[in-house]
């Protein structure tokens, strides 16, 4: 793997009138990866992958797709790339195969033959109109848009929001068959968690507009415990709280770090990466930690 | 072979990827000179990620039981059961041992804490 990152975003920022849609927002997302972007609906999800996309123009900072700066208006970043809108927008007068031609006519490196044996394997119907496809069906013909071009990239905006569990997965099987067969690296929010976890590599949890942690999927999870013991003060070296929940006589924290010995009082436990997730959604005080994401986001 | 993903236990996809590669070639579903599925396969048959895979793959080989051949795959170099037709003639042996123990006052905790003793004891005898 190289270090060149296939999507690096420095101190990006989106306003909406007088609301930050993302706020200050630097990230990585390392060439051959695939990484997740998780959050609360309204969380700057869209408007990240929108502005990596070159489909908004950023209020500050830039983004850059291998190294070469995404200007709106410019098409050059375009190539490299596919976009997977989460509306989807694609003409629901036209056939399948049409659509597919379309993407022929309109892209300069298109797999016309890949695209087509990829709807056909899942059984799309090549002379129906769009409109009258399935939301699984259509999801997939857009997905095989995105494919079609052999992107280097794909940015994925809520691929398998509102499809039901046998499309959401032929979905995923379909775009990791992809990546296992050209290296694609991959960019894709979701909101469910338990989606992304055998999925992706990394993870990027952003919520109320800004990045509140990113790393390697493993790696969150070796780093935080959960802590449960009896309710009051407790002094946690080496170890930082990113959320408290009280119970009447007991406390239950998520602590990033190796918490010290607390004693016999106290249980550590393992938490799963919903738990943490939800940890750093719920507080949006504390623990705001960015580190570098590597390559195959699981250090050995 | 077919894989399977508990996504709710708890244990990494990559381990599960390597148990039951190791779980196949113990039961002798996979066979020395075997194929193990491409890569491509297994994330198209339990929709995971590709690098999951290849670390998985990784790990097995690193563990001396398959053999990556460039441009043809990865293979299951031995097995895992070196003397099958010792088996049922050690298994009868720990099963006389259990009984023993038992009638002994041993509970089952105590027992597989003897086992787990004994392990690494033997372990420490052959080093």
């Amino acid at each position: 793997m190289t270090n060149v990152a296939a999507l690096e975003a420095v101190g990006l920022g989106r306003r909406y009138g007088t609301k930050w849609g993302l706020r200050d927002c630097s990230l990585t997302v390392p060439e051959g990866s695939i990484t997740g972007l998780v959050g609360p609906n309204g969380a700057g999800k869209s408007t990240l992958l929108r502005l990596a996309a070159g489909l908004s123009r950023p209020t500050t900072g830039a983004v850059s797709i291998f190294g070469e700066r995404v200007e709106p208006n410019s098409t050059r970043h375009l190539r490299r790339m596919g976009y997977f809108d989460q509306l989807r927008p694609l003409y629901p007068g036209l056939r399948v195969d049409e659509t597919l031609r379309l993407g022929h006519k309109l892209n300069q490196r298109w797999d016309d033959d890949g695209a087509l044996a990829l709807l056909n394997d899942l059984d799309v119907p090549l002379a129906q109109r769009v409109g009258r496809l399935s939301l699984g069906q259509q999801a997939l013909v857009a997905l095989s848009l995105c494919i079609g071009k052999r992107p280097d990239l794909l940015l994925l905006d809520e691929p398998v929001a509102n499809l039901d569990p046998l499309a959401r997965r032929q979905l995923l099987e379909t775009l990791l068959g992809t990546v296992a067969e050209r290296g694609t690296t991959v960019f894709l929010s979701s909101h469910i968690i338990s989606e992304l976890e055998p999925v992706c590599d990394n993870l990027i949890i952003l919520s109320s507009s800004t990045v509140r942690i990113t790393g390697s999927i493993e790696g969150l999870l070796a780093d935080h415990r959960v802590l449960v013991g009896p309710r009051g003060d407790v002094r946690l070296s080496g170890a930082d709280v990113i959320s408290v929940r009280d119970a009447e006589r007991q406390s239950t924290l998520l602590v990033r770090g190796r918490p010290p010995d607390l004693g016999r009082a106290w249980q550590v436990l393992q938490p799963d990466l919903d738990e943490i997730v939800l940890a750093y959604l719920s507080d949006r005080t504390r623990g705001r930690m960015v580190e570098p994401l590597s390559s195959q986001g699981r250090p050995s | 072979m077919q894989f399977r993903l508990d996504r709710k236990s708890g244990v990494p996809a990559y381990r599960q990827v390597v148990d039951q590669v190791r779980r196949a070639v113990r039961l002798g579903i996979l066979r020395p000179g075997d194929q193990l599925p491409t890569v491509r396969d297994v994330v198209k048959q339990i929709a995971i990620n590709p690098n999951t895979v290849h670390r998985a793959y990784r790990d097995l080989e690193a563990q001396g039981l398959t053999e990556g051949r460039p441009g043809s795959g990865t293979f299951i170099r031995r097995s895992l059961s070196k003397v099958p037709e010792e088996q049922p003639r050690l298994q009868r042996q720990l099963e006389r041992w259990m009984r023993t123990a038992r009638a002994a006052g041993l509970g089952e905790e105590a027992i597989a804490a003897l086992v787990a003793e004994a392990t690494e004891s033997s372990k420490k005898e052959e080093a």
